[in-house]
């Protein structure tokens, strides 16, 4: 009663061909890329599909590839596991560096609300039909993206960070 | 009185003789105010646990007249600020001390609230001092209670030698305007 990996790849690529790819064991991890205009399709899919049953979103979060093609700046990670199977499965998938946007999974699963808030909050990434995109942890104010490579990770109003002290220059004066 | 342990204050200077005691206001009320300085412990962290220690029976805080930690800003006269303060976090601790009456005063416990710390970085208020007036600091990652008992005797000099008519003079006023405070 196992599900195996490639009943999960044989079933994906039956119903959406070219949409997915890129499917790959990553140590106990199966894990694929879909096309970003298919990302609600493939996981409805996955959910509902009475084989696969993924019925569980265990986590959403994203990634900053600034060296990427435009068209694949930033990424999205999915994982989903199937409790009935014990099988989890990673869905990567890559979207545009200037215009980061992507369907919202909210609808399909509820606990994602906050993910992609966060994801919003820290890449500035944004979830088309998300019901409330605003930050989560950061406070409002502010204008940065902080996980995104541009910015710097160190705040700019530190006063006593003196290098001198630190031996961090060359002259030590 | 005489065969008891109780250790008093020692009366400030002043004058005395045949059934009276004169000295100034100010040393009178700068005395009442040091010996019962009531604590809110704002502990976000590590500097917090701390202050748990520091506040029980072993070091006992409450030997210095802060038997009572106030959880309510409007009846503390002592703002102990222990652990990172988050930018977003900024704000509250300054309503905090907004909420607090005059006189009022804060310390800085731990590397955390008087500068960052090792926390330099986009989500981390750099000290609290950014947002509200700091009277001691006390350094530390985390300080011992020794150390944080040591930073409460140096305030309670400040409030010992403190004026009166400190809290409305121009200059007082011009520090609070500085960190648009009222």
């Amino acid at each position: 009663m196992t599900l195996e990996t490639t009943q999960i790849q044989d079933k994906l690529v039956e119903t959406f061909g070219e949409n997915v790819f890129h499917f790959n064991q990553e140590k106990d991890l199966f894990s694929f890329e879909v096309a970003a205009d298919k990302i609600t399709a493939v996981v409805l899919f996955l959910k509902n599909d009475p084989i696969l049953r993924f019925h569980f979103l265990t986590d959403l979060c994203g990634v900053h590839y600034p060296d990427n093609d435009v068209e694949r700046q930033f990424a999205i990670v999915y994982h989903l596991d199937n409790w009935y199977d014990k099988k989890r499965i990673k869905i990567k998938t890559f979207i545009n560096g200037e215009k980061p946007e992507i369907k919202s999974l909210t609808t399909i699963f509820p606990c994602t609300n906050w993910m992609e808030r966060e994801t919003y909050d820290f890449y500035g990434i944004h979830f088309i039909g998300h019901p409330q995109l605003k930050r989560i942890l950061n406070m409002d104010e502010m204008t940065s993206f902080p996980m995104r490579k541009e910015f710097p990770l160190e705040d700019g109003g530190r006063t006593d960070k003196d290098d001198r002290f630190f031996g961090r220059t060359q002259s030590n004066i | 009185m005489s065969d008891s342990n109780i250790k008093m204050v020692a009366p400030p200077e002043g004058v005395s003789g045949e059934g009276f005691f004169a000295t100034s206001l100010n040393e009178v009320v700068g005395l009442a105010r040091a010996n019962s300085l009531w604590p809110l412990p704002f502990a976000t962290s590590c500097c917090g646990i701390e202050f748990m220690a520091t506040m029980a029976s072993h070091y006992d805080l409450g030997r210095f007249g802060m038997e009572r930690n106030s959880f309510s800003p409007r009846q503390a006269d002592m703002l102990l600020v222990m652990g990172t303060i988050s930018k977003k976090m900024g704000p509250i601790l300054r309503q905090v001390y907004e909420q607090m009456a005059e006189p009022r005063w804060v310390i800085a416990v731990g590397a955390c609230a008087s500068s960052g710390g090792v926390f330099d970085t986009y989500s981390v208020l750099q000290g609290i001092d950014k947002v509200i007036p700091v009277d001691v600091y006390v350094p530390g990652c985390p300080p011992r209670p020794e150390q944080i008992i040591d930073g409460v005797m140096r305030l309670q000099d400040l409030v010992r030698s403190e004026s009166v008519r400190r809290r409305s003079s121009p200059e007082y006023e011009e520090l609070l305007a500085s960190y648009n405070i009222k």
